[in-house]
């Protein structure tokens, strides 16, 4: 994408609020930001590192529940509680970062899966701190300095920034010496570790990120839509992100966005026409399709569409 | 100096390697021939940290490198080539050569996300090193392609320069010549010369013995898991217990 | 006492279910290296059949059984042939997010089919327990216990004795050698996938009668014939039989000594902690030579 073209699309996001109908598609707008950050956090793994993650719905929730239960519990407001969702579920991801890094390819995916099954049954048994499968309602809009956020406009905008900040680090991670160790593991482990590149701290770091960016994701979700309940750790939202990232283009900067944009706008235009079991009948096809038909995803094949394909690579642009 | 000491490897109930113990003299070209199962490559994979030896140590300037993990033992300076073909497939060859540099960096986590000015400058001299490398190599025209799109001989030649940009001051070639043409083996062979010329140690595996005895000072022999000879390529294509090998492993195999 | 040996029967009539699921799927994983993330689907697809012919087209419960076993085994040689086949060299990841969608298809179509109520099905036993000394057993169980150690011998027998069996076991010691030695692997894939989805329909409609039949039923069952398999070890035919006894028996234990609410967390933290500390599985003898 062009500096020009880069600009164009910030501005059109900010002025987005002004030309949309209704605050229904406002709410939408918002959703897909919301899952802009979560298919940007799984893209560090999955796309870059390599390494698929189907327990990133637990990441997700630990930081709804952590911003929920801070601010609900200890009355803490909105930003301190961001921070520590972020931080929680960052911890998180060291910790299966850790325990993950002999495991690689299914063996990986499994490991996560049960993190996130634990997790979950965890929100759903420990019913003094979660309320159980009742949830926790009633979760505060957050504030900034003397205005409330409350109105869905305001809202947009806080997602927003969060989009913003969370590809500003995506990208400074992919286009420097990090990023580039981040491929070579995806790439070729053993040739990585022959040049120097530090296994453990390079999984883990990718690990840290990419499950703090999905805290933020989560506490964003939680301060929105005012209620947590277990159902954050379904496995549907991994599925949803999984599908947003292959879809969009795994490993490259524009593509979760892309797929996020897609894979929220879509269930939603279908809505009228199709209902939820529906859609989620055609994800499960699509994801096939996908496979098959564009397994790379939008992104790079639109590059090679127009003859500049956006590449794999974290070079920085010079 | 690279020093092993009675390195051992057994797998199983499989010993690889049963004793083997010798030094690699700085700045000079060393070869590890022996017929196929003489346990070469257990001896680089031993002493660049992709397997733990069972017994032995194995230490550069007398400091211990049993043990280590193997992006550990690259930045003491050792590091080492595969010997089936090994590049980054999906990057483009600078892209190769760039996270071959890993090591010459410095930018750590903070640093990159706050996106200093120095980190710039660092990419830019990167880049730069990354050109001359590739320029080193001969694959200047190359630069932009992936590397899997490459010919097998350009991109064993990839490689080298993946191993070259990670500054070895031992450079372990695991059989650099294999499947290439013989003028390809000419021009890796000048490589390696050149290389040695700018200061490093090599030490090779390889099973061409126009190229072994053309560009070695010194020559070891492995069989059957132990050193059976050790000297200057002339004496070593005259020693009897090399030829009783050779002709052995091969009346053995036919 | 009493207690506990009551657990440990409960335990082995689920272990017995399990240990089926897990055999299908550590042939598939380990014959074919496809993680088949739908598995649990099939065993879902065999509950709703045997449902389907029990309630809807009045058969016999033998019956029920044998179509469910049909109906899995026809739909997974269908997804071998179609979908697996053409990406046979592709990655493990790749196969990986073409079962997810399969089983995300599967499960929803199910919700279609037959909505999101939980439904019961209709067996032929009496219900009042047989009491055996100390323990007692709904004469169903016993039943489904007996039923499910005769599918597992016959499983065993299948691979040991026959033609096809020694076909599979050469494909899964070494591909390319067995494809010289005359093996069609595709046939042997394809085989290996349509057994394994049957076995996986018989668990579900063995299973069915005992708990009831909801879509998202599928979603657990998949779990658990992984942390089956992953006890047992990779392609491990006797480690994934024990394997399932081992987790039904630590399902119930820990239902009835610790709590209910974490029965499913069992199958969880076996994976993690198995796969942390013995990647190769409970009974493996020594490290499987990469």
């Amino acid at each position: 994408m062009t500096r020009t073209g880069g600009w164009l699309l910030v501005a059109g996001a900010l002025a987005l609020p002004l030309w949309l109908p209704s605050p229904y598609h406002l709410h939408v707008a918002i959703m897909a930001g919301i899952f802009g950050v979560l298919a940007m956090s799984l893209n560090l793994l999955l796309g870059y590192t390599g390494q698929l993650s189907l327990g990133h719905a637990a990441f997700f929730g630990i930081g709804a529940y952590t911003s929920a239960l801070l601010t609900l519990k200890l009355d803490w407001s909105f930003w301190p509680a961001l921070a520590a969702a972020v931080a929680v579920a960052g911890a998180a991801g060291f910790v299966i970062g850790r325990l993950a890094l002999k495991l690689r390819g299914a063996y990986f995916v499994l490991v996560t899966i049960s993190f996130a099954g634990v997790i979950s049954l965890v929100s759903v048994n420990w019913i003094e701190l979660t309320n159980g499968p009742l949830g926790l309602p009633g979760v505060p809009a957050p504030e900034l300095g003397p205005w409330s956020l409350r109105t869905k406009t305001a809202y947009y905008y806080l997602v927003l920034a969060a989009v913003g900040l969370s590809y500003l680090v995506c990208r400074r991670l992919v286009r420097s010496r990090i990023g580039r160790a981040l491929v070579a593991l995806r790439e070729n482990e053993p040739l990585a570790e022959s040049v120097g590149v530090d296994v453990t701290h390079y999984l883990v770091l990718a690990a840290v990120v990419s499950a703090a960016m999905a805290g933020l994701g989560g506490s964003l979700y939680a301060h929105y839509t005012r209620f947590v309940s277990p159902e954050v750790f379904l496995f549907t939202y991994t599925v949803t992100m999984v599908i947003m990232v292959v879809a969009g283009g795994k490993g490259t900067l524009a593509g979760p966005l892309v797929g996020a944009v897609l894979f929220t706008a879509l269930p939603e235009a279908l809505r009228a026409a199709a209902s939820w079991q529906w859609q989620m009948l055609a994800y499960g096809v699509l994801l096939v399709l996908l496979v098959f038909f564009l397994p790379r995803g939008i992104v790079p094949r639109l590059g090679v569409a127009l003859r500049r394909p956006e590449p794999v690579t974290p070079t920085a642009r010079r | 100096m690279l020093a092993v000491r009675d390195l051992a490897v057994r797998f199983g109930g499989v010993t690889a390697l049963e004793s083997v113990s010798f030094d690699v003299r700085p700045r000079s070209i060393t070869s590890v021939i022996g017929p196929n199962g003489a346990g070469k490559t257990t001896a680089f994979n031993a002493i660049t940290g992709y397997l733990r030896p069972t017994g032995g140590r194995i230490t550069y300037d007398g400091v211990a490198l049993t043990g280590l993990r193997p992006s550990a033992i690259a930045r003491r300076g050792i590091v080492r080539t595969f010997q089936k073909t090994s590049v980054f497939p999906g990057l483009s060859v600078e892209d190769n050569v760039l996270t071959g540099l890993h090591l010459r960096g410095t930018a750590g986590f903070l640093a990159v996300l706050a996106g200093r000015r120095r980190l710039v400058a660092e990419e830019r001299a990167l880049s730069a090193e990354a050109a001359t490398i590739i320029d080193f190599v001969g694959l200047d025209h190359r630069r932009r392609e992936a590397a899997s799109a490459l010919p097998y001989g350009e991109q064993r030649l990839v490689e080298l320069a993946v191993a070259l940009a990670a500054s070895p001051r031992v450079l372990l070639l695991d059989e650099p010549g294999a499947g290439m043409t013989g003028s390809e083996k000419t021009v890796v062979s000048g490589l390696i010369r050149r290389v040695r010329e700018q200061g490093v140690t090599v030490l090779l595996v390889e099973h061409d013995m126009r190229m072994v005895m053309g560009i070695s000072d010194t020559v070891i022999v492995l069989n059957g898991g132990r050193v059976i000879a050790e000297g200057a390529p002339a004496a070593i294509q005259a020693h009897p217990d090399v030829i009783r090998a050779y002709l052995g492993a091969s009346a053995g195999s036919s | 006492m009493a207690e506990l040996l009551q657990h440990l029967l409960n335990g082995l009539v689920l272990g017995g279910t399990y240990a089926l699921l897990g055999i299908g799927l550590t042939l598939i994983f380990g014959l074919m290296n496809v993680v088949n993330f739908a598995h649990g689907e099939f065993y879902a697809l065999g509950a709703y059949v045997s449902f389907a012919a029990l309630a809807l087209a009045g058969s016999d419960f033998f019956v029920a059984l044998l179509v469910a076993i049909v109906a899995g085994a026809a739909l997974g040689w269908l997804c071998e042939v179609a979908l697996l086949r053409p990406l046979r060299n592709e990655s493990i990841d790749t196969t990986m997010l073409v079962m997810i969608g399969v089983g995300i298809a599967m499960q929803n179509a199910e919700l279609l089919g037959w909505g999101g109520v939980a439904k019961s099905i209709p067996h032929p036993f009496p219900t009042a327990p047989l009491v055996l000394g100390p323990v007692a057993i709904a004469p169903l169980r016993l039943f489904v216990l007996v039923l499910a150690a005769g599918l597992i011998a016959a499983a065993w027998l299948l691979i040991q004795k026959t033609k096809l069996g020694r076909a599979m076991r050469a494909t899964f010691q070494d591909r390319d050698t067995a494809a010289l030695m005359g093996v069609s692997i595709g046939r042997i894939h394809a085989a290996t996938f349509a057994f394994g989805s049957g076995l996986a329909a018989a668990a579900g409609a063995l299973l069915g009668p005992i708990f009831l039949v909801y879509p998202s039923m599928g979603d657990l069952a998949s779990l658990k014939a992984f942390s089956v398999v992953i006890l047992g070890g990779l392609g491990n035919l006797p480690g994934a039989t024990l394997g399932g006894l081992l987790l039904g028996i630590a399902e119930e234990l820990g239902a009835g000594y610790i709590s209910s609410g974490y029965r499913d967390a069992i199958g969880f933290v076996i994976i993690i902690l198995v796969l942390l500390f013995r990647p190769s599985g409970l009974f493996a003898r020594q490290e499987r030579i990469a």
